[in-house]
């Protein structure tokens, strides 16, 4: 009774009230044909089913379930072979030869940059690191296709993303030593980076929530491509792993991202292990991008170890993106994870140390590409040697200013949980600063900037 | 950071060749940088010492003289086990005991990203020990569905951090399935949410929640908040056979860090019990899980300093709660500390200071006090100031007792 009052209600209102439009020159001229359709059954003699849920199904009078298992795979894309040659020359790679250097370059310091900080974790220099080995190309090669402007929003595991779009050595640093320099203001664990001037939302270690708000994001980046049309028209961007895919909010974020048409691309990163657990632990269909095809987004699985075809598959959804005003693209970019899933995590508890040896000898996106510009007599070990050595000079110059660096500012403990301090934070402010004040030979309170004065600055501002 | 760390030049060598370590072995964990590390002078904060502290059993006579123990069990032999290996055991036995009883969630088939589960997989097969997708509501109603159907599901839940997408499936259907059944007579006792809880030193905003506060406001759920391995053992064989659904926290910060004597055999401990840890005249601090041992360290200090008496006890079984355990002991010392790494507002503090003042309100002779996490988040590099430490408690100490 109540239900039914509640939902004709709702569509009465929808009917009497004129539709809003947000650009009267604009507006959008919407005509899916689930909307037109009758939700009646349909007649005896039709050829195809009408009922509401499921328009345009024949109706058959043999029973065949649908068995995925005996289906082909979905095919993997890719625009140049292991060896580093290009399969279809008339295509090529689309890259002009400066940018696949940079590319190249990027990849490399990537590497680097991982190999010293995995180290330096393990040395108690810092408390935590993530490294990107197997998948610096989905990372650079996507970023390196998107436009700067567009909103991403990422996992944990795209580091290189961030070095793609300009994220500095030192920002990285900074924000690994957690020191006052650190964008995050040293409350986030190591390589949760974010970056408002890239257009990257701050990492949270959580998984899959990232997803729907980049449905969201992409929801609310239509509307303003709507508004604004002397703008160029942006799009968001989801990293995820195959894991986090087995959350709730994937399902509802691709569901929802259907139903709205938002121009975002998913990305997911199938590197074959969540922590410890292998995909054949994670799902039983088809990878990730079995899944696009149920939500009803175009979808598309890439060989990862391609940057080629990392690029050309971004740069193709991109476009899709942003026809008709907007729809989800899904891509499975598809990549083995060489290093463990963090410091925390020692792998060969769980895989045999000659699956991974196997793995870097057969396949990796930073030699492959190295072996196409070579074949292009672009590269030589003598410009190996000397990117290295420069790289290593610059990484460790960062890092070194980075790690001497203060620590953030006390008052960074209570402020930016609401937007002003509330009186229950001012008494807490005032309880630690009378603490810090009666016992200074317990707290190391030079280490951070300002000392003490921050926290007095806080009760002062909140009396205000 | 220790002495030993090479120096940027080492590690610039290291760049050049990475195939050999700059250590003779990399181990797993190897080092961690510890924020929360207290500062070079400090004589209170930095005095926990898990190898020493009296609220561990460091020897077996000590384990044995527990009167909560069953006459058998204290007649039996103990060894030396760490927390995590503790909570192994109760789940070996209970697997070895119940084949009802199931253990999965993420990543536990290869031991669990804490070693809970080491060699189950192995020893009782992959039908009854396995891992499961990445999906906490998916995993936990899961458990439900299977305790609803006779089994006696344990399930794990990676970080408590990572237990709120299967906050609907506790709250609205673990919780509230026995009441709803009504004469029909479903439920799903024998139900265990495991999960690792608390700060680590370096744990940030997704690795340090202590989120029990939130599960003890809702009826039907029981809370349980171990201290050591001896208390982990029995408080979790007692979980899996009890019939009501069981939120298990373990304190991570203690898997490695609390050794002491364990009884082999199986036992189960009281789930309505608190327990006095220590008894005195002037004060009672209330506790559960790793801020004992902070409250341990500064009880020791503020009686050297002050002279003063300090009742410790461990809430153990934070909701439903022993509220006569506390009652008694405040209504002897007058006053009250309550002292949990959660923030303070609506927290296990807040109501076991309401119970207080509405029970003992004539006895008390101080306000109840609350050393509690702030109303903030735990920022990687401020674990230090927001965490209740040594220092705080002694401090509260200090004042209650002079008030």
């Amino acid at each position: 009774m109540t239900l039914r009052y509640g939902a004709r209600r709702i569509r009465c209102r929808g009917f009497w009230t004129t539709p809003t439009c947000l650009n009267a020159s604009q507006t959008p001229k919407v005509t899916v044909p689930w909307q037109r359709c009758r939700s009646v059954a349909s007649t005896p003699n039709a050829e195809r089913v009408l009922f509401p849920g499921a328009l345009n199904s024949k109706f058959t009078n043999t029973i065949e379930f649908l068995r995925p298992t005996t289906k082909d795979a979905i095919p993997t894309y890719r625009v140049m072979d292991q060896y580093g040659k290009v399969i279809d020359k008339e295509i090529g790679t689309e890259t002009e030869d400066e940018e696949a250097l940079s590319l190249y370059r990027n990849m490399v310091c990537l590497s680097m940059m991982d190999v010293l900080m995995f180290e330096a974790q393990r040395q108690g220099r810092l408390s935590f690191y993530m490294v990107s080995a197997g998948e610096e190309g989905i990372a650079i090669g996507s970023a390196s296709a998107l436009s700067p402007s567009d909103v991403i929003f990422c996992q944990y595991r795209e580091t290189g993303v961030y070095m793609q779009r300009g994220f500095t050595l030192d920002q990285f640093m900074n924000q690994l030593f957690s020191n006052s320099k650190d964008l995050g203001l040293g409350r986030n664990m190591p390589v949760h980076y974010g970056s408002s001037d890239l257009n990257i939302h701050t990492i949270s270690s959580t998984l899959a929530t990232q997803i729907p708000h980049a449905a969201g994001a992409a929801y609310a980046l239509k509307l303003q491509n709507m508004q604004q049309p002397d703008i160029p028209p942006r799009i968001a961007v989801c990293y995820f792993g195959e894991g986090a895919a087995s959350e709730g909010d994937f399902h509802a974020a691709l569901n929802i991202a259907a139903t709205r048409q938002v121009p975002c691309i998913f990305i997911c990163r199938n590197n074959g292990y969540a922590i410890s657990t292998p995909t054949s632990d994670q799902y039983r269909g088809d990878g990730i991008a079995s899944r696009g095809a149920g939500y009803g987004i175009d979808t598309l699985r890439v060989d990862g170890n391609d940057i080629f075809a990392v690029r050309r598959a971004t740069k193709e959804a991109r476009r899709l993106a942003l026809e008709n005003g907007g729809k989800p693209v899904l891509i499975e970019m598809m990549a083995y994870r060489v290093g463990h899933h963090s410091t925390s995590d020692d792998s060969f508890a769980y895989r045999q140390r000659v699956e991974v040896e196997d793995w870097k000898r057969r396949d990796n996106p930073i030699t492959r590409l190295r072996k196409w510009l070579e074949g292009r007599r672009l590269w030589d070990e003598g410009k190996e040697r000397e990117l290295r050595s420069r790289l290593r000079k610059e990484i460790l110059l960062a890092f070194d200013k980075a790690e001497k660096g203060k620590k953030p500012a006390i008052k960074h403990v209570f402020d930016g949980v609401w937007e002003e301090l509330t009186e229950e934070q001012r008494w807490h402010v005032e309880e630690l600063r009378d603490i810090l004040e009666r016992y200074p030979k317990e707290y190391d309170i030079d280490a951070h900037e300002e000392g003490l004065d921050s926290l007095r600055e806080l009760e002062k501002g909140g009396r205000r | 950071m220790t002495p030993k760390t090479p120096s940027i030049r080492a590690l610039s060598r290291y760049l050049l060749h990475p195939q050999s370590s700059l250590h003779s072995r990399c181990q797993y964990r190897a080092q961690s940088k510890q924020y929360s590390s207290a500062a070079p002078g400090a004589r209170l904060n930095g005095t926990v010492d898990y190898d020493t502290t009296s609220l561990l059993h460091h020897t077996s006579r000590s384990t044995l003289s527990n009167p909560e123990l069953p006459p058998d069990v204290r007649k039996g032999q103990t060894k030396r086990i760490n927390f995590y290996t503790a909570v192994n055991e109760a789940l070996r036995h209970a697997l070895q005991t119940d084949e009802r009883v199931l253990v999965f969630g993420e990543d536990i088939q290869f031991g669990g990203v804490f070693r809970c589960t080491m060699n189950l997989a192995t020893d009782f097969g992959t039908e009854r020990v396995f891992n499961t997708p990445l999906s906490e509501q998916g995993l936990v109603g899961f458990a439900i569905g299977a305790a609803s159907e006779g089994m006696r599901p344990i399930a794990e839940v990676q970080f408590a951090d990572y237990v709120f997408p299967a906050f609907d499936q506790l709250v609205n259907e673990a919780a509230k399935l026995r009441y709803r059944a009504g004469k029909t007579g479903v439920h799903c006792g024998g139900l265990v949410v495991r999960m690792p809880t608390g700060v680590v030193g370096h744990g940030a905003l997704y690795h340090s929640q202590s989120p029990e506060s939130l599960f003890t406001h809702i009826p039907g759920l029981r809370v349980i908040i171990p201290r050591s391995p001896v208390q982990a053992k029995g408080l979790l064989l007692s979980a899996i056979s009890t019939n009501d659904p069981v939120i298990f926290m373990e304190p991570k910060v203690l898997y490695r860090a609390a050794v002491e004597q364990v009884p082999i055999d199986a036992y189960r401990l009281p789930l309505d019990k608190a327990e006095i840890l220590k008894s005195g005249k002037d004060v009672t601090i209330i506790s559960y899980g790793t801020p004992l041992y902070t409250c341990s360290a500064a009880i020791a200090a503020a009686e050297k300093d002050f002279g003063c008496s300090v009742e410790l006890i461990d809430l153990r079984t934070i909701y439903p709660w022993d509220r006569e355990t506390v009652l008694e002991s405040v209504k002897k010392t007058g006053r009250a500390i309550v002292v949990h790494e959660s923030m303070m507002n609506a927290g296990v503090g807040a109501e076991v200071a309401a119970t207080i003042q509405e029970r003992a309100f004539l006895r008390l002779e101080a306000p109840v006090k609350r050393v509690t996490g702030w109303a903030t988040h735990t920022g990687l590099v401020f674990e230090k100031f927001i965490i209740p430490d040594v220092t705080r408690v002694y401090d509260a100490i200090k004042k209650t007792v002079n008030y």
